[in-house]
């Protein structure tokens, strides 16, 4: 998928380059900014108590997450977070070849697969709560198998639908399994499973914030459960700030790694719209 | 389409039918029997896993009780709810900024920065505004679902062939008839998977509303039975979860092909 931003950022013609990143930077920047200033005055104009001024949340952030809650909360917690995503991915685009090359094994799986990829990941908590008692493995299990979901049947998708004359060409230049997973099968698959992985980004980071809001003295779940039960409401958006800036930092590197990945496959759609 | 005929490919097609239907039966025995063994052979303690037949009978218990196919309906109507809400939302602002130019540009780096924000970020917050009713979990479910579909009809919009795009414009088609047979047609793919994965998301936030704000329904249940230790009838609802977003999954992909029948997505893959 191209996003259409890429289409439109070449402006009206007849500008010269410096007007066009200009006019391109005012667009970017224009609706946040009037956003931000309005809220600044209605703040300022009516104070309310469950939203308090940006400038209130800005000193919140800066006072709350900026000390020792830095390595106490958050540093813990995103670490969990990317760990269950590697290993989410991981174990996901592992499994999944293996149940996407293997028809027989894949027909067995089926159902029980469809079964488990529509419990709402959530529930699993007080499952594995229940398994595993309250540790860090149960809180990175629980994200893991909330999340490896997308990929996992992603993977065996895209997999299945490698094209079959070249498959079959790889089999008369008697390329090795390794050699037609690597250069063929995955490849292939690629696209299908990077649109998987988006989506475990986003339930990964929901698990973690839920996973911690249950029984857990720490993390980014817990405090802002804990600064919304103590009445302490700049310092409550300031955690959704936090959260937003965390999925807004996944979603800038999943684009920019997608690009680099799919750069060939982002190619030939291209030159199919030309 | 042609009346079938038994010819050698429908014959193979249906016996590779008829495999496949009977290895996805031994998976979900063979998954049945896992999980009954495990707890019996002392692998996990019954108390903390407890064997599929005791998990199933309370199921059964359950199936008979009133309280829990009224808990079923209330997770059910914040599902309903927060999807139409969505869906309308979603449908409408993302029609007017996919064809709005300017609108489009504008709210770029808007819709990047919220929509990756994590829904239940929000809980806290609107368990300060609304308290623990309905409106706190209507929200969540609505702020997750509607990105997934304003996305798409925001592309799908935007994704009308250039040539048809001239083409209506040199025959002077009214806007009516240009929304109508261009863009509703170019755009209806890309809406139907928005709705199908809206309505798998707001599922997911309907449970996870009523387990972590507390309002009423199979997700506050779940949390019941995990504080009073009662392990089967909290298997037996997470059971109950996965088979209603089975159900929703299904349903949804049913309507996807109805709706899309004329499509080649979805003819290419009949003609197989």
């Amino acid at each position: 998928m191209s996003t259409p931003a890429d289409t439109m950022k070449s402006g009206p013609r007849g500008r010269s380059r410096g007007t066009r990143t200009v006019i391109a930077v005012l667009y970017a920047v224009a609706v946040p900014v009037v956003l931000i200033v309005a809220w600044l005055i209605w703040a300022g104009v009516s104070p309310q108590i469950f939203f308090p001024s940006p400038i209130a949340i800005a000193e919140a952030f800066v006072n709350t997450w900026l000390g020792p809650s830095l390595t106490n909360d958050v540093i813990p917690s995103l670490a969990r977070l990317g760990v269950a995503i590697v290993l989410a991915i991981t174990i996901g685009i592992a499994a999944g070849t293996v149940i996407g090359l293997t028809p027989w094994l894949r027909e067995l799986l089926e159902p029980v697969l469809e079964f488990f990829r529509a419990i709402p990941p959530p529930v699993l908590i007080p499952v594995f709560t229940l398994l595993m008692g309250i540790t860090t493995s149960m809180k990175l299990a629980v994200i893991v198998a909330g999340a490896f979901w997308p990929v996992l049947l992603n993977t065996i998708d895209g997999v299945r639908s490698t094209d079959s004359v070249m498959t079959e060409t790889a089999q008369s230049f008697r390329l090795t399994r390794a050699e037609r997973l690597r250069y063929l099968v995955l490849p292939s698959a690629a696209p299908r499973i990077m649109t998987g992985v988006r989506q475990t980004l986003s339930i990964a980071l929901i698990m973690m914030v839920i996973s911690e809001m249950f029984n857990t003295s720490s993390g980014l779940g817990y405090r802002i459960v804990y600064f919304q039960r103590n009445y302490l409401i700049a310092e409550m958006w300031s955690g959704i700030v936090l959260l937003g800036l965390v999925g807004v930092f996944l979603a800038a590197v999943f684009t920019f790694v997608e690009r680099r990945v799919l750069r060939w496959y982002h190619g030939i759609k291209e030159t199919e719209r030309a | 389409m042609s009346t079938p005929v038994s010819t050698p490919v429908t014959t193979a097609r249906r016996r590779r039918a008829a495999r496949k239907a009977i290895l996805g039966l031994l998976g979900v025995l063979g998954f049945l029997a896992t999980w009954q063994l495990i707890p019996m052979m002392g692998i996990i303690d019954e108390r903390f896993l407890p064997s599929a037949t005791t998990t199933l009978a309370r199921l059964g218990e359950l199936v008979l009780d009133l309280e829990f196919w009224r808990n079923v309906r209330r997770t059910l109507t914040y599902w309903a709810l927060g999807l139409a809400i969505a869906v309308v939302l979603a449908t409408a602002l993302g029609t007017i900024v996919g064809l709005v130019p300017f609108l489009r540009r504008a709210t770029h780096t808007s819709v990047e920065f919220l929509r990756p924000i994590p829904s239940v970020a929000l809980i806290p917050l609107v368990i300060l505004i609304f308290g623990i009713r309905t409106p706190a979990a209507l929200v969540i479910i609505v702020y997750a679902s509607f990105w997934q579909l304003f996305i798409q009809v925001l592309y799908g919009v935007g994704d009308v062939d250039a040539v048809a795009r001239d083409t209506a414009k040199s025959f002077r088609l009214p806007r009516s008839h240009r929304l109508r047979y261009l863009i509703l047609p170019t755009a209806l793919p890309y809406f139907m998977t928005g709705v199908r994965l809206a309505a798998a998301v707001a599922l997911i936030l309907a449970v996870t509303a009523e387990m972590t704000i507390g309002v009423p329904g199979l997700g506050n249940v779940i949390n019941l039975a995990r504080n009073a230790g009662d392990s089967p009838t909290l298997y037996a609802v997470v059971v109950v979860t996965g088979l209603l977003g089975l159900v929703i999954n299904l349903v949804f992909r049913a309507v996807e092909r109805r709706v899309l029948g004329w499509h080649q997505s979805v003819r290419g893959e009949v003609a197989l």
